[in-house]
C-alpha cells in the first residue's frame, strides 16, 4: 500500500511539473504573439516628449547612412541618446561625436549623449572554436548595457552588431521589463536581398518597422516599408 | 600656341581606391599596359592608386608617350581631396566611396571584387550602373570598360533623402509629423 501511494504521489508531482511547464510555455507563446502583434501597430501614447534612444553604429557605409538619418531627425524627441559601436570600430563613435558637437550650436541642443563600445561576437577571420567564448562575452556585455540603458527606441541598420541588442530588447518586451520600438533600416547596398541581420529581424518579427531603400526588396519582403534612398 | 601647351600640360588624374582593406586584383589590372594605354587614349595623364593593405606593388612611372604617370600610396585619413581633384575614379564597390564620388559628380568605374566571400556588394554597383550613374566592371574587364566608356553620357546622381524614414518613425511613435 505504502509503495503504491508513493508511486501515485511521484506520478502526481511529475504530472504537475509537466502541466506547469506546458502552462509556462503557453503563457510565453501567447505573450510573444501579443508582443509581435502589438509591435506592428503604432504606439498610441499621446505625443511623448522624448524617448531614450540607442543608436547602433555599424561601421563604414552603415554609419554614414545612420548619420544621414540622424541629421533629419528632431533630436530633442530622441534623448538621451546612446551611441553603440563595435569595440574594433573607432571611426564611428568619432563621427557620432562630430554630429553631437554640431547640435551644440543649434537650437536643438546636445545634452545627454553617451558613447559606448560593444564587443563583437566574431571578428573577420576568427576561428569558430574561439568564437563560442567571444560570443558569450559579447552577449553578456550587450545584456549589461541594455539593463543599464533600458532604451525606449532602438535605431539600427546592420551589420551583426545590432542583433544581440535587438534580441535582448525583444526579450525585455516579452518579459515586461521594458517596452521598446525597434527600427531597422536595411543598408542601401542591399538591392535584391536582405542582409543576414535584416532577414533575421524580419523573419523573427523582431523589428517593429523594417525599412528598405529599393523597391525590389519591398516586393520580396512585403512587411518591409519602402522609403527610398538615404544616400 | 601657348594655350594649346597649357591644355596639353593640364593634368587629368585617374584616382584608384581600394578602401580600407586590399584589392590586389584591381591594382594589378590598373598596372597593365592595356588599362594604362586605354586611359592615356582617353586623355588621362596621371594615375594615382590608393592600394591599402595590398601586397602587389605597382610600378611607379613618369608620363611618357602612350602611357600616363603612375603613383601610389597605402592609406590616407581622408580621400576626399583625391576624389575632388580626380577626373575619373576607379573604386572598389563599398557604398561609402561610391556615394562620396557620385555626390562630387565625378565619373566613376566601380570594380567589383570577385574574391570576397559574401559578394553582395556587386548588387549596388550593378543597380546604379543600370541607372547609368556609373560604370561597373570586373578587374579583367576594366580595360574594355575604359575603352567603351563615354563619361559624358552618365546621369548625375540625385542624393537621397532620409525624411521619409523620419516621418514613418514619428508616425509610429506618436510624434506629430512635420
Amino acid at each position: 500500500m505504502e509503495k503504491g501511494d508513493f508511486c501515485i504521489s511521484t506520478m502526481a508531482s511529475s504530472n504537475i511539473a509537466v502541466l506547469l511547464t506546458i502552462g509556462v510555455i503557453t503563457v510565453l507563446v501567447i505573450r510573444i504573439i501579443y508582443v509581435i502583434n502589438r509591435s506592428r501597430k503604432p504606439l498610441h501614447s499621446k505625443s511623448p516628449r522624448s524617448l531614450s534612444t540607442v543608436i547602433v553604429l555599424g561601421s563604414g557605409g552603415h554609419t554614414a547612412e545612420m548619420l544621414n538619418l540622424l541629421y533629419v531627425l528632431q533630436t530633442e524627441r530622441f534623448k538621451p541618446r546612446y551611441y553603440i559601436a563595435a569595440a574594433t570600430d573607432n571611426m564611428s563613435l568619432q563621427k557620432a561625436h562630430v554630429f553631437e558637437d554640431s547640435l551644440l550650436g543649434s537650437a536643438q541642443g546636445s545634452r545627454g549623449a553617451e558613447f559606448m563600445q560593444i564587443y563583437r561576437s566574431r571578428e573577420v577571420g576568427q576561428s569558430y572554436i574561439t568564437s563560442v567564448g567571444t560570443t558569450l562575452v559579447a552577449i553578456a556585455h550587450a545584456l549589461w548595457l541594455m539593463i543599464k540603458i533600458r532604451p525606449q527606441v532602438i535605431l539600427c541598420n546592420g551589420p551583426g552588431t545590432c542583433i544581440p541588442l535587438c534580441v535582448i530588447a525583444f526579450l525585455f518586451k516579452v518579459l515586461g521589463i521594458r517596452w521598446s520600438s525597434i527600427f531597422y533600416v536595411e543598408s542601401i547596398a542591399r538591392v535584391r536581398k536582405l542582409s543576414l541581420s535584416g532577414l533575421l529581424l524580419y523573419k523573427l518579427h523582431m523589428a517593429d518597422q523594417l525599412f528598405v531603400q529599393w523597391p525590389q526588396l519591398k516586393e520580396k519582403y512585403p512587411r518591409a516599408h519602402y522609403v527610398g534612398r538615404l544616400m | 600656341m601657348g594655350d594649346i601647351d597649357d591644355i596639353a600640360k593640364e593634368k587629368r588624374v585617374v584616382f584608384v581606391t581600394v578602401g580600407t582593406t586590399s584589392f590586389d586584383a584591381l591594382v594589378r589590372a590598373v598596372d597593365t599596359p592595356e588599362v594604362k594605354n586605354g586611359l592615356f587614349k582617353k586623355g588621362y595623364t596621371d594615375i594615382l592608386i590608393q592600394m591599402g593593405r595590398g601586397s602587389y606593388i605597382p610600378t611607379r612611372a613618369t608620363a611618357e608617350n602612350g602611357s600616363p604617370a603612375l603613383d601610389y600610396f597605402t592609406f590616407s585619413s581622408s580621400i576626399a581631396d583625391y576624389l575632388k581633384s580626380a577626373s575619373l575614379v576607379n573604386s572598389h564597390a563599398g557604398s561609402g566611396s561610391i556615394f562620396e564620388t557620385l555626390r562630387l559628380g565625378k565619373p566613376l568605374i566601380v570594380v567589383v571584387n570577385e574574391d570576397l566571400m559574401d559578394n553582395h556588394q556587386s548588387e549596388l554597383a550593378e543597380e546604379l550602373a543600370e541607372r547609368k550613374h556609373l560604370y561597373c566592371a570586373r578587374p579583367q574587364t576594366l580595360y574594355k570598360t575604359i575603352s567603351d566608356m563615354d563619361p559624358g553620357s552618365l546621369v548625375p546622381y540625385q542624393p537621397g533623402d532620409a525624411k521619409p524614414v523620419a516621418k514613418l518613425i514619428y508616425r509610429y511613435l506618436g510624434f506629430p509629423e512635420e
